[in-house]
């Protein structure tokens, strides 16, 4: 600061220094090229009003929306990622961590809450996309059983919003192995016949599909989401062939008997309450 | 056959010709040259061991894909006798890519079940490289209820580079397929013993895999994604495959080191393909061992180690 500024009252500095409009204040939607006003887009569950199309959502704000207002709790927040492999490619993973860390403010790539959906108790995660492609490491799994052992403990039903690359390269083995230590929690939580509805959203690929994301007791996806094992350019590289229209989007899985429904996001809250209310009994508490 | 050399081994595949050429020569003339063959056949055994001594995880990987590795089929052949195969998922079809069947191990019925690789140009493509597709992994489930019901232990042998990623294998649901195997292996009442025999490919390979006991051959591979994907994605190209291979760490003693392995069987000199039957000995009498124990535990007892076993598998801190 210099000795002129330090005597000009503040209010002139302020003036001085111009205010630019706040950054995406208008946003254009990668479907239709509408140019949409953000407030407006965010009222809408980040789907477009002109042609419904489905942009990606924070996982905190989904869950936010999802959940009953001011029911949240988070659980399991306390759980870090480790680098147990001293991993580097062109960047150490521990850098890589730091950055996903200060860009999303998540400490790994699922936020779990428990919670009320129209006044039933549920604990519901959501992986978050922006946080290493939500890939799923040893924090992922490990926050995804403890969200399970919730669930058997209070005996409440469990509801997933999947969208992941898949598993974290960074982690290596371990994170094959969580692929099966969240699948064989899921079992006990079947075993207890609590509900898990799996909400698979754009994307759903590798690991994570090829795990949780597809054992719910009710598999439902978002329109249009991207879902499979391998991604597209893998499998264009292996079969050197065109891959089909509509290749591995929600309404392939639909009409290949992968999925159970596809449901629009503005609908999933009322869907998920109905569908559970059912499986539970009507007053939605587990027999 | 004719020994196959991996590009690491030339320096030994050099000197065996050497050897092989004076042995073609000594037959035909007077002179005497087995002193000198028998200095170069020590030299080559020494330069062997030094080379295995200091093998890196690249150089493994490439011994775990080796040509003339065994494969399951062929450890079926020699450490089991009353093989019977059955084929097919009674669904779809029957995916030449995973094998199962019964068998006797020492007499004691078992099915085991396991991801088979082609040896020929037609015998691969017949096996599609050991990728298998949703089918071979619900043939396998078929088979693992059906030891399930039967009390039969189940042995499962791992080597694929992965499972399938064609257009067919989506549309019969192969995260599908996977997934359901995670998930029913974890609860099967009886006990599941998983071998890594050669390339353990991502879920493909833990699809077998959900075991009360993990066992590895020393230079077999287990990771989430090939060095070569690895490579490509993490560093934009397929040449860093030996950097990928040394950051994932997949072989068989890091992976002991890690505590996510339980056994390492150790492999005759310069590898399983140089010795088949010894190293079939060595697997047969690791399978005899595990199984034993696994067989006098309680079902309950093994049901709830097997949950706690895969509950404890990750590396994070908590608060």
């Amino acid at each position: 600061m210099s000795w002129f500024e330090r005597i000009v009252p503040s209010r002139i500095k302020t003036e001085r220094r111009t205010r630019s409009v706040p950054e995406g204040l208008w946003i254009k939607c990668p479907a239709c090229d509408a140019v949409l006003y953000r407030a407006e887009i965010e009222r809408n569950l980040n789907v477009c009003p002109k042609c419904n199309h489905h942009m990606r959502i924070y996982a905190r704000e989904r869950l936010a929306k999802f959940l009953d207002v001011g029911s949240a709790v988070e659980l399991a927040a306390g759980v870090e990622p480790e680098d147990p492999l001293k991993f580097k490619d062109s960047r150490r993973y521990r850098d890589r961590l730091v950055l996903a860390k200060k860009q999303t403010g998540e400490r790994d790539a699922l936020v779990v809450m428990e919670g009320k959906l129209t006044g039933m108790p549920v604990v519901a995660c959501a992986f978050e996309f922006r946080f290493l492609g939500g890939s799923m490491g040893s924090v992922v799994g490990e926050k995804f059983v403890r969200a399970i052992e919730h669930c058997l403990e209070h005996r409440m039903p469990l509801v997933c919003f999947a969208a992941s690359g898949g598993a974290r390269m960074q982690e290596a083995l371990y994170s094959l192995l969580q692929m099966a230590k969240t699948s064989a929690a899921l079992k006990r939580l079947s075993e207890a016949r609590l509900p898990y509805v799996s909400v698979m959203t754009d994307p759903t690929t590798g690991g994570v599909s090829a795990s949780l994301a597809m054992l719910g007791d009710v598999n439902l996806a978002e329109p249009k989401a991207l879902i499979g094992f391998a991604g597209p350019r893998v499998i264009q590289q292996t079969v050197r062939e065109t891959l089909p229209e509509g290749f591995q989007r929600s309404e392939f899985l639909l009409e290949h008997g992968a999925i159970d429904m596809i449901v629009d996001r503005r609908e999933l809250r009322e869907k998920i309450a109905a569908l559970l209310r059912m499986l539970l009994g009507k007053d939605g508490v587990p027999a | 056959m004719a020994m196959n050399f991996l590009e690491f081994e030339q320096p030994i595949a050099e000197l065996e010709a050497k050897i092989e050429e004076l042995k073609f020569l000594g037959a035909d003339s007077n002179v005497n040259i087995s002193e000198e063959i028998k200095r170069l056949q020590a030299k080559s055994r020494a330069m062997t061991t030094n080379i295995f001594e200091n093998l890196t995880p690249w150089q493994i990987t490439q011994l775990a894909r080796h040509p003339q590795r065994p494969y399951t089929l062929d450890y079926v052949s020699m450490i089991c006798t009353d093989w019977q195969e059955l084929h097919g998922d009674r669904m779809y079809g029957d995916d030449l890519a995973i094998v199962g069947g019964l068998a006797r191990i020492e007499g004691t019925p078992v099915v085991l079940i396991g991801e088979q690789k082609g040896r020929d140009t037609k015998e691969r493509v017949r096996r599609n490289y050991g990728m298998p597709k949703p089918e071979g992994y619900r043939k396998a489930l078929r088979l693992m209820l059906l030891a399930e019901r039967f009390r039969l232990p189940i042995v499962t042998l791992i080597d694929t580079p992965g499972a399938y990623p064609g257009i067919g294998s989506e549309e019969r649901g192969q995260s599908e397929a996977i997934a359901r195997n995670l998930f029913e292996m974890s609860a099967l009442a009886t006990p599941v013993l998983s071998v890594v025999i050669g390339e353990g490919g991502s879920g493909g390979a833990l699809a077998i895999g959900v075991c009360d006991r993990l066992v590895m051959l020393q230079y077999a591979v287990y990771s989430v994604i090939s060095p070569e994907s690895c490579a490509s994605i993490l560093w934009k190209s397929t040449e860093k495959r030996e950097i990928a291979a040394d950051a994932m760490g997949g072989t068989a003693e890091r992976l002991k080191k890690l505590g996510l392995v339980d056994e390492v069987l150790k492999e005759p000199f310069g590898g399983a393909h140089r010795g088949p039957q010894a190293m079939a000995e060595t697997l047969k009498a690791s399978i005899v061992r595990h199984l034993a124990e696994l067989k006098a535990m309680p079902v309950p007892q093994l049901l709830d180690a097997r949950q706690a076993r895969w509950r404890s598998f990750g590396a994070f801190r908590a608060a």
